[in-house]
């Protein structure tokens, strides 16, 4: 193996980067909204759009990502409506097909995690908040909102570490991301291993990274679930136990 | 000219892309299987590596699942394409032949998933076996049943039930992921649509009827992996 | 009460000095008793006090870390293994003890995705090796004797907590075994439920079986047992007749003790 080859295989690949994060960032965000959407769908009460947004999932769910993909970059474009009308400048676009795609694809993963943390908001805190006079639009936003953000935020992590991997499909449509930057530099030099070694270890290392910034999000938003600072330093003998009690 | 619609294009009659586009289909769920099934023996071993190894294998079974779940699947597709040919070719060296040597498409597409999925069913498996009640097994000792007939009759039984739900999801996953195989040239539903849209200049009839392919494939599937859950559960008490 | 003379009986338990310590906490320090075969051996003792650990000692689900364990004729051979840590040294020797010791669990511990009979049957057929029709006649016997017959076909989750723990003493009793261990039979059990369970226990101890019963039932330790352990902080405190340690026998802190 030639080791000053993966250095250049590193500076070859590193430029994809930029063009990996944008499509994972842009279509995980926007993902986010559609999923918010679909997930008060669900939790409406009103059957057809808790009936649409359970047909939204099992088609974007139950397909493989890539067919969503050429369907919506080659399908599309197939038909004159579409060549004619004021979308064609981003349908023609491959990167923004695969943006759409990717967006309508996460929205369906992270409705279910949006459901989820918004089934997990505990009944008595939102009634304590009724309690208060707080209802409607007032009392998803302050209450029920934060402490479903809270619960759904390790999942949704999940989710983005997910969406990058899925960047990678963009590759096929000729996007030149890292993965496509690789596929590019393999027919090139035939050095299968090592360009995919370097851009295995991109990966990684952007998902650590994105990992960690999780982390530290979960860990600043969750004040409330941490130990105590004194804790361990004031141990309560029995008999402070006891003026408690 | 009049253009062909959908029906007319995978009709099942003369000229129908029908019979293709099925058969396609059932290259994917074979894949899958295979795929599946490679991944559920990787799986075993690293779950039981991180459960009972010593350190040397723990390690090896960590970082295994975290770098396969940290790199998009379609790298190591084309990784196990271009570098199984590649590979093969060394070895075909070795032994005299000068030519290339290619790993099929299939074989390659099938270890890939494998591989990824394998580190998926390592969870999976892990945590079934953390949700076997310690005393379930700790009866089993208590009886002085051997170590393997242990295994066998009460432990496995345990984690397979314990485990369906997850491998099922795994299954889902591993079905889908058998699309990126399509660029390997293996000619699964992904592959065959492509090849229809491109000989027909149809390409959203017959990305739509691979995307109604998948839909009734992951239906079945999780129509069948619900009731085997039924089957296996019947001793939990429900609610 | 039966009316065995005890002295004369063959030993079918005997612990020699047992220490057992995890991690820096000596749980066990020193134990000794011996209980022979007929013999219905009351363990008491406040929680900690270490009597579940000794119970566990004896068919090695917890390995001593130093003394002697014998059941029947086997004493239970131990080694140091490379890295210090102690192991019986021969495996099978102690698949063999545990094949002939029943035990019954605080938590039943039945295998949920087996029915009652084949709970019942699993041991001696795949441990034992007996024939299945054979096991399965004798399994319905015993399902009858402990007054679940009609669950034969239930899984445990099915069951109350009294019916299943007595379908985990019915497949105790199936693998023929020369001791019955019972680590606090009743205690995860409802209160209306701990009769059904003692009821069988008592029947048990008619019929001469050997039982080393850790319990918090006194009713049971005075009335049903021949004997009486009671185990302080690892050690034992005060040990006799039922009879003699329940009318003011025994250490100060066994009367505290039973006194509540």
């Amino acid at each position: 193996m030639d080791f000053a080859f993966f250095w250049e295989a590193l500076l070859t690949l590193l430029p994809g980067v930029p063009k990996t994060l944008q499509l994972a960032f842009l279509s995980t965000g926007l993902g986010a909204i559609i999923a918010l959407f679909l997930a008060m769908m669900r939790l409406s009460g009103i059957k057809p759009l808790d009936w649409f947004a359970r047909a939204y999932l099992f088609v974007f769910r139950g397909s493989p990502l890539l067919v969503q993909i050429f369907l919506i970059y080659y399908g599309l474009s197939q038909f004159p409506e579409v060549r004619n009308s004021i979308f064609w400048p981003l349908l023609r676009d491959p990167f923004w097909c695969a943006i759409i795609a990717l967006t309508l694809n996460t929205a369906a993963y992270g409705s279910e995690v949006i459901r989820g943390g918004l089934l997990s908001v505990p009944h008595g805190q939102v009634e304590a908040a009724k309690a208060c006079g707080m209802s409607g639009f007032r009392l998803f936003r302050r209450i029920i909102l934060p402490l479903a953000i809270r619960q759904g935020l390790p999942a949704y992590g999940t989710e983005l570490i997910l969406m990058v991997k899925a960047t990678s499909l963009a590759s096929i449509i000729t996007i030149m991301e890292i993965t496509g930057l690789a596929a590019r530099l393999v027919s090139e030099t035939y050095l299968v291993i090592e360009v995919f070694v370097v851009a295995g270890a991109i990966y990684l290392a952007i998902n650590f990274i994105l990992t960690r910034l999780v982390q530290g999000l979960e860990y600043r938003l969750t004040p409330h679930l941490r130990e105590r600072p004194d804790a361990g330093i004031v141990m309560p003998t029995r008999e402070t136990a006891g003026e408690r009690a | 000219m009049q253009q062909p619609g959908f029906f007319e294009l995978m009709s099942f009659g003369e000229g129908g892309w029908g019979p293709v586009m099925v058969m396609g289909a059932l290259v994917t769920v074979i894949l899958a299987i295979c795929g599946f099934t490679i991944g559920a023996v990787f799986g075993a071993f690293a779950a039981w590596a991180k459960i009972a190894g010593n350190r040397t294998l723990r390690v090896t079974a960590d970082v295994y699942t975290t770098v396969l779940r940290g790199i998009p699947d379609l790298l190591v597709i084309y990784l196990f394409y271009f570098g199984g040919s590649a590979f093969l070719t060394w070895v075909g060296r070795l032994f005299g032949s000068d030519g290339f040597i290619g790993l099929p498409g299939f074989a390659a597409g099938a270890l890939a998933i494998g591989i990824t999925s394998g580190a998926q069913h390592t969870e999976v498996f892990r945590g079934a076996y953390r949700a076997v009640a310690a005393g379930e097994i700790e009866a089993a000792i208590a009886t002085g049943m051997p170590r393997t007939t242990r295994f066998r009759r009460i432990i496995a039984p345990l984690v397979l039930r314990h485990a369906l739900p997850g491998l099922g999801n795994v299954w889902q996953i591993v079905l889908k992921e058998s699309a990126l195989v399509s660029v390997t040239g293996v000619v699964e539903l992904l592959r065959q649509a492509q090849v229809g849209a491109g000989s027909t200049r149809h390409p959203f009839e017959f990305y739509l009827a691979a995307a109604m392919l998948y839909l009734v494939i992951t239906s079945i599937s999780s129509a069948t992996f619900r009731s085997a859950e039924t089957y296996f559960n019947r001793g939990v008490r429900r609610g | 009460m039966s009316d065995l003379n005890p002295s004369t009986q063959k030993v079918a338990v005997s612990l020699t000095d047992l220490h057992k310590s995890f991690g820096s906490l000596e749980v066990l320090k020193g134990v000794n008793l011996e209980a022979r075969e007929g013999e219905v051996v009351s363990i008491l003792g406040a929680s900690g006090s270490g009597k579940s650990t000794m119970l566990r000692c004896i068919n090695m689900l917890e390995v001593p870390s130093s003394g002697l364990v014998t059941v029947g004729d086997e004493a239970i051979t131990l080694k140091t293994d490379r890295k210090g840590k102690i192991k019986p040294a021969d495996q099978r020797q102690v698949d063999r003890v545990r094949s002939r010791v029943g035990m019954v669990f605080q938590s039943f511990n039945l295998w949920s995705h087996k029915t009652i009979l084949e709970n019942v049957i699993e041991a001696p057929i795949h441990v034992q090796g007996r024939p299945k029709a054979e096991c399965i006649e004798e399994a319905e016997d015993l399902l009858d004797k402990v007054g679940i017959a009609d669950k034969r076909d239930f899984y445990p989750a099915h069951l109350s907590g009294g019916q299943q723990q007595r379908a985990a003493i019915a497949r105790a009793l199936a693998q023929h075994p020369d001791v019955m261990l019972f680590d606090e039979p009743t205690s995860a059990l409802d209160p209306e439920l701990v009769g059904e369970v003692l009821k069988v226990m008592r029947r048990l101890a008619d019929e001469g079986r050997t039982m080393l019963v850790v319990t918090h039932e006194m009713g049971f330790a005075r009335d049903v047992s021949n004997r009486v352990v009671f185990l302080h902080q690892g050690q034992i405190d005060a040990e006799g007749s039922p009879a003699d340690l329940f009318n003011g026998k025994g250490s100060e802190r066994f009367q505290k003790f039973i006194a509540g």
